[in-house]
């Protein structure tokens, strides 16, 4: 897989009404499969062709590679756009549920907008029956997904139904399971294969709701917690480390063992420069070496205590060796990059590397590519 | 509810709530706590605020905190989960702490019937726990080896139908065990431990067997057990008398020298001797406490060089203090474990709360007893003798308890203020059940407040069951 590889490129398309999902298959896979001829194509001579009657044409995109068979894509009449919703092979694959959101994170990558996007519940119902059955992990993210109600039950029971095998993995402030009744119905409909990842960002209520700039949002999101653990749901709690986050992360893991000890995974995420983390880099921005005491406190508390907890996107290069076993490759591919002078570096097969966003006003001062000698002078 | 108690060894005070969730305070911060003066300026207050030590407008969270507190007392919904079978009070030591939970070896009347034992495993089914262990006491059981055999057989059998998780245990010491009962050991996992009171002059003189070399069967014994069983098949204690407190670094290098991984230190109990013994081999708990201290202070430093020597007792009251959950450790909790957690099933069929309660009873005192085996569960748990004990049960209640910041970490023991003070709440101030963990406590928070990092590390690895060089970094640790 092609690191920082667009889901989206242009094309010549034509025979699209409304909006059509396409399973993109090569000969075999086209003639073998099951899904109706309506939703899925197949390439012949310069470009794919598919629909019932061979009515949809996708040609001559402008970079080849962000379409391959076994993907889903997705066309839409009047517009040159093909976006990838699913890609065959990818390390993460998420369903997007909705825009919209309750909360407004100081951090968020996704900025919310508020227009009624319910139109999403349909696409993604005819989107889940055209991913591989063998997936083993699908996200599910937005915008907040529970704001999509009935909706998100859709999604989960259809995904339930065609995806048997696949782990969910869902992104949600936690805020609106503080309904008991939503909560079980989310819940029951998510089945034993759903994660639901919930970002907790303090253990105190000014930190965390100062950060998802909602008053009120950490009584929410402990009330929803306590209703995912009541109907045995598998949660994991993510915290974004940034510095409103970092002075309390501490306590905060202890909070996280003592009141969530039912959690099954905690991620310690370093910050994405994207969205309205750009314009709040001023209240945001720690180098992650200046606040490596908190992080290696707050991961061995876990640790010890039989949490797993995980490091994203933080690169070797920053971290104590050992913290290392922490450390994930945690960057979705199509926004992961690496910098010319890691090309030497003998750990970089191990490492997160970067986000792709990541601007030089966002580089840690302790990146650099590690030599073997790097390796053996510390560990001695 | 908040409750603190100043720590002795420095200027700062404890302050814990019901969940067992505490803070180290300067005395000055603890003052302003309770007195509503510690404002959001304040560098503690939101640990303070996290903690729910003061109030938060909000009211979230406040399922999470009573789930928090019901996990913590989970224990109770299980009922007895020890069951102690006493199959023969005959022993061929003639200990000075044992006097009257022995028999001469060669006394009749002292062995647990068949009849009374069949009774008795049926109780422990209507148990309602899901784990159960299941202990063999005496006197000396290897004396009657036979009887726990078939004991074990039999519940084994009746597992399959009852599908529990069932542990046994084994207390001996060590010398009737030959290889066939050894094999037996290790083909049903009975886990075995003995007594070794300290170096060799000192373990026989406490412990006379009629050949006067029970320190050197013992060691003989140890190892012929360790080859069959394996090296972590076989734990022992040591029961400390006058004579151990001068030197706790000599009772700690004899189980160094004997290979084993951790020490269980305890005082004697009360029960079980004259009162002419006392005055030979007790001890004023201060001067346990005093012991203690020295003890630890040696086990840390062997931890500290390298050797991951644990401190069994610290283990389990760190556990209390470091983690959410309850131990399940049933003579430190509350309710106390007197008979909600454990039953003795007595050589003679009688059964009793705890250990401790039938040596009370030997002693003549037969308030202490619940029943026969022949009774059911529902009629032993709802004795005379249970109802009586039960009000003197539940710590949080207990004057000179309720107040204490040790309290949520701590646990009641009915058992022994009833045989030393005449009831079962007794009195604190003249209690050594409450001198020995006030003053353990103390010494615990002390090393907490003061936070060596290498001191943590082996709190750590002692609390959470880790080996120490697994622990790489202690991690945060509440202050």
């Amino acid at each position: 897989m092609t690191l920082g590889l667009a889901l989206h490129t242009h094309g010549k398309i034509s025979g699209v009404d409304g909006v059509r999902i396409l399973k993109l298959l090569d000969d075999d896979e086209w003639a073998a499969s099951p899904l109706p001829s309506h939703q899925r194509a197949r390439f012949v001579d310069d470009g794919w062709i598919g629909g019932d009657h061979d009515e949809v044409r996708l040609s001559a995109p402008r970079d080849a590679r962000v379409i391959a068979a076994g993907d889903v894509v997705r066309l839409r009449e009047g517009s040159s756009m093909v976006s990838v919703v699913w890609r065959r092979g990818a390390r993460t694959n998420s369903l997007f549920a909705t825009e919209r959101c309750n909360s407004l994170c100081l951090m968020c990558s996704q900025p919310p907008r508020d227009e009624d996007d319910s139109w999403r519940v349909s696409e993604l119902l005819a989107t889940i029956p055209l991913i591989d059955k063998s997936e083993e992990q699908l996200g599910v993210t937005g915008g907040e997904p529970t704001l999509l109600g009935d909706g998100l039950t859709a999604v989960l029971e259809r995904c339930g139904q065609e995806l048997p095998d696949t782990g969910l993995h869902v992104l949600t402030n936690g805020r609106n399971f503080k309904d008991a009744t939503a909560a079980a119905t989310w819940i029951r409909a998510g089945g034993e294969r759903t994660t639901w990842a919930v970002p907790l960002y303090a253990d105190v209520p000014d930190i965390h709701d100062e950060v998802v700039v909602a008053p009120g949002a950490f009584d929410e999101t402990l009330d929803g917690l306590y209703e995912l653990a009541c109907n045995g749901a598998q949660v994991e709690i993510r915290v974004v480390l940034h510095k409103l986050t970092i002075a309390r992360l501490p306590q905060l893991a202890a909070f996280i063992y003592r009141r969530l000890p039912f959690v099954t995974h905690i991620a310690l995420m370093g910050l994405e420069p994207m969205g309205f983390a750009k314009g709040n880099r001023d209240r945001l921005w720690i180098d992650p070496v200046d606040y490596l005491a908190e992080l290696t406190t707050a991961v061995f508390h876990l640790a010890n205590r039989g949490m797993a907890v995980s490091i994203y996107n933080l690169p070797l290069c920053v971290l104590p060796k050992t913290l290392w076993p922490f450390a994930r490759q945690s960057i979705s591919e199509w926004k992961n990059s690496y910098p010319a002078e890691c090309a030497p570096c003998v750990v970089k097969d191990h490492c997160a590397g970067f986000f792709a966003s990541a601007g030089p006003a966002w580089r840690s001062r302790a990146v650099r590519p590690l030599q073997y000698e790097d390796l053996s002078h510390e560990m001695a | 509810m908040l409750r603190s108690i100043d720590l002795m060894a420095r200027s700062q005070s404890l302050v814990t709530n019901a969940r067992g969730e505490y803070a180290i305070l300067s005395r000055a911060d603890r003052e302003a706590l309770q007195a509503g003066r510690l404002t959001s300026e304040h560098a503690r207050f939101h640990d303070l605020l996290a903690l729910g030590m003061i109030e938060r407008p909000g009211g979230g969270g406040v399922g999470l905190e009573a789930a928090a507190e019901r996990t913590r007392k989970a224990f109770l919904l299980d009922g007895p989960a020890l069951h102690i079978f006493v199959v023969t009070l005959r022993c061929d030591h003639a200990c000075g702490y044992c006097q009257v939970s022995r028999a001469a070896t060669g006394a009749e009347g002292f062995d647990m019937s068949w009849d009374d034992a069949r009774a008795a495993i049926d109780r422990v089914f209507e148990a309602p726990a899901q784990a159960l262990t299941v202990e063999f006491q005496g006197g000396e059981p290897a004396l009657r080896f036979d009887l726990i055999e078939r004991i074990v057989l039999e519940i084994e059998q009746l597992n399959e139908i009852h599908r529990r998780n069932i542990r046994f245990s084994l207390v001996s010491t060590l010398h009737h065990l030959g290889h066939d009962e050894l094999a037996f050991c290790r083909d049903h996992q009975i886990h075995i431990s003995t007594s070794i009171d300290g170096p060799a002059p000192l373990h026989d003189r406490q412990r006379p067997n009629p050949t006067h070399d029970s320190f050197a069967r013992t060691v003989e014994s140890l190892a012929r057990a360790r080859a069959v069983v394996g090296h972590e098949g076989v734990a022992a204690m040591p029961t400390l008398t006058r004579a151990a407190m001068a030197d706790p670094k000599a009772v700690i290098d004899v189980y160094r020298e004997l290979g084993f991984a951790s020490i269980f230190l305890r005082p004697i109990s009360p029960y079980g001797f004259a009162r002419k013994t006392r005055r030979a081999i007790g001890y004023d708990m201060g001067a346990f406490v005093a012991f203690y201290n020295q003890a630890l202070q040696y086990l840390l430093e062997l931890n500290r060089r390298g050797e991951p020597m644990v401190e069994t007792y610290a283990s389990i009251l760190l556990r209390h203090i470091m983690t959410p959950f309850g131990s399940g450790y049933v003579d430190l909790r509350s309710p106390a474990g007197a008979g909600l957690g454990v039953l003795v099933y007595n050589y003679d069929g009688q059964v009793y709360p705890a250990d401790e309660a039938r040596m009370a009873a030997e002693s003549g005192d037969r308030r202490f007893t619940l029943g026969t085996v022949h009774q059911s569960f529902e009629t032993l748990m709802s004795s005379p003798a249970m109802r009586w004990l039960a009000t003197g049960a539940v710590a949080e209640q207990l004057p000179g308890c309720r107040d204490c910041a040790f309290v949520p970490f701590c646990g009641a023991d009915p058992v022994y203020h009833a045989a030393a003070h005449g009831d079962p709440i007794g009195d604190r101030a003249t209690s050594d059940f409450c001198t020995k963990h006030m003053g353990l406590f103390q010494i615990l928070f002390g090393h907490l407040a003061e936070g060596d990092p290498e001191t943590l590390r082996t709190f750590t690895a002692w609390a959470f069951n880790r080996a120490r060089d697994e622990v790489i970094d202690a991690g945060y640790v509440p202050q």
